[in-house]
């Protein structure tokens, strides 16, 4: 590929230099690595339990007149394209979390390092919760799908022993379901990696590590987007695909994972729960 | 759970409290639910209230103004986006139909097991990635940014979608149409372009439609393969307005005209995408009711 000069130049030290200076033609990957990391994580924090709480919903208690309407609507929200969720978070979102649930945090929470320092509402936290909007689906439907493969029977166990509902989802489904659900994550995991417009409008484009989350980032994605047309050096260009390369590693290591997990759960037997 | 009594001594206060705890849990579970689809009404509700106050004729008639003046449209980024759309359907669509005839009518079981699980990982490929690849192999090569590479780029998005519902509807089609065929002295790909793929059409059609609407919003792709353009196009040779594109782009812009725009553009994406799915939600009605 395109990225054999900046691997000649900079050999291994490029994943852990935190320096990106086009101007004197220093490349580092650092800050881009820890801020993809860190966007995808907060992503998976709100989205995985919001996911997987709602699947259960879905699967255990809703009747089927509320079932129909909330999955196509889950099923019109993966629709939606990324550019349109950049779109509405820079004029929608993004003030909203500057002007309230921000200035709560850190109100609230101000005592931990996450939740200090100045808030621009561009930030780490705001792509953080577009792309856990964006992966909400994919989690929501994968663990629909792995909560249908429990069989009733574990159900009618638990029920017949005296559990109440939430002893029941406890004991009998979530705790058979433990490895779909984890694998259903990971590939939320991966989607949330790769994504890139909506964070790219919403993440403050710099390339810094701090530990507040209302500070900007930069993700991978995000700098391949924004600065490929206007690399100058072939030098510069070709640490953008590096850039690129680690990006594609990461998410296919992240994606064969997924499928591995998944493989074989709803077809073959029970998965053997400890 | 340091107050509650132990569970080995049932007692009232104790099932009272684990029924309580239920109930607690059920509420959460319908509070996440509607939490989920909270965005997909916040996003419509804005998209209206910002898109269709600035959706006009000239917006479907009229090119991007420069840089300063008001007014202008976006009828070159949507005639844009179709052709590319047409563009990446006449890559993908051979691509993923033949992938997923060889899946379903040849090849081995190893063989296609390991397609199978390439096509499942190559889905999950960030989009950016392929406009990258397809920047080294088309853009680089010819020198110019050009409409056709913008179109290769979402066309190879679609292959694995396309390849997997494929597979997915043939395997459906009976196995005693294909042995009344052979029967009947019929070679094996014509048995399989008449009989098994006529059969599937319909669901060979929801899953390409399927893959258009995925495609149609993809903007990462497109910032170094097609570019954008605010004129006209005549020559696929050369960049190609976007609709996804241009609405990055004015969205990002520092004009209070231009965001007025990126509304509108956004409002007219979605209805083509919705108009895509209600499209998919019909043929697929349709197939139920028939078998």
């Amino acid at each position: 590929m395109g990225s054999k000069l900046a691997i000649v130049k900079f050999g291994l030290g490029f994943i852990g230099s935190t320096e990106w200076d086009p101007v004197n033609d220093r490349y580092g990957a650092l800050p881009f690595i820890f801020g993809t990391l860190v966007s995808s994580l907060i992503a998976l924090v709100i989205a995985v339990p919001l996911g997987v709480a709602t699947a259960l919903f879905l699967t255990e208690l809703a009747p089927q007149k509320v079932r129909q309407p909330i999955v196509m609507a889950i099923e019109m929200l993966a629709a939606v394209p990324s550019v349109i969720f950049g779109l509405w978070g820079i004029f929608v979102l993004i003030p909203w979390l500057r002007d309230h649930l921000f200035v709560w945090l850190k109100h609230t929470l101000g005592f931990l390092p996450l939740f200090q320092g100045p808030i621009y509402g561009v930030s780490m936290m705001a792509a953080g919760i577009i792309i856990a909007i964006m992966i909400l689906p994919i989690i929501t439907s994968i663990s629909r799908e792995i909560l249908r493969s429990v069989p009733n029977l574990q159900r009618e166990a638990a029920y017949a022993l005296g559990a109440t509902r939430w002893e029941v989802l406890k004991i009998a489904v979530l705790s058979y379901a433990r490895r779909g659900l984890f694998g259903a994550a990971i590939l939320g995991l991966g989607r949330a990696l790769g994504e890139t417009m909506a964070v790219t409008m919403v993440i403050g484009n710099r390339p810094q590590i701090a530990a507040s989350l209302f500070a900007p980032g930069y993700t991978l994605a995000s700098v391949i987007a924004n600065e490929f047309a206007e690399a100058t050096t072939d030098l510069y260009l070709s640490s953008l695909f590096e850039l690129g390369l680690v990006l594609l590693a990461v998410t296919i290591l992240v994606n064969v994972a997924a499928q591995l997990m998944l493989k074989g759960i709803s077809g073959s037997g029970p998965i053997k729960v400890s | 759970m340091t107050t509650s009594p132990s569970p080995y001594l049932p007692t009232a206060s104790f099932a009272k409290w684990r029924k309580l705890k239920s109930s607690l849990v059920t509420l959460v579970l319908v509070v996440c639910a509607l939490a989920v689809i909270a965005p997909l009404f916040l996003v419509t509700y804005f998209l209206l209230y910002h898109g269709a106050s600035s959706l006009d004729l000239n917006f479907f008639t009229q090119l991007p103004k420069p840089t300063g003046e008001t007014g202008g449209g976006m009828a070159n980024a949507i005639v844009g986006t179709l052709e590319l759309l047409a563009m990446a359907a006449a890559v993908g669509v051979p691509i993923g139909i033949f992938g997923g005839i060889y899946l379903a009518e040849y090849g081995t079981d190893k063989l296609n097991n390991w397609l199978r699980f390439a096509a499942d990982v190559l889905n999950g490929v960030p989009s950016i990635v392929w406009g990258m690849v397809v920047y080294l192999i088309l853009v680089v090569p010819f020198k110019t940014f050009s409409a056709y590479a913008g179109g290769v780029a979402l066309g190879l998005m679609m292959v694995p979608l396309v390849m997997r519902t494929t597979e997915e509807v043939l395997i459906l089609v009976p196995q005693s149409y294909r042995e009344a065929a052979m029967a009947l002295g019929i070679t094996r790909w014509k048995v399989i372009m008449v009989i098994v793929v006529r059969t599937a059409l319909k669901g060979i059609a929801t899953g390409v439609i399927v893959a258009m609407a995925r495609i149609a919003g993809e903007t990462a792709p497109l910032l170094f393969t097609s570019l954008g353009n605010n004129f006209w196009n005549h020559n696929l040779k050369e960049p190609i307005a976007a609709l996804p594109l241009q609405i990055f782009a004015y969205a990002i812009s520092p004009y209070d005209d231009w965001h007025r725009q990126a509304w509108a553009g956004a409002l007219v994406l979605m209805a083509l995408i919705l108009a895509l799915n209600i499209t998919v939600r019909i043929l697929s009605r349709d197939r139920k009711s028939t078998p």
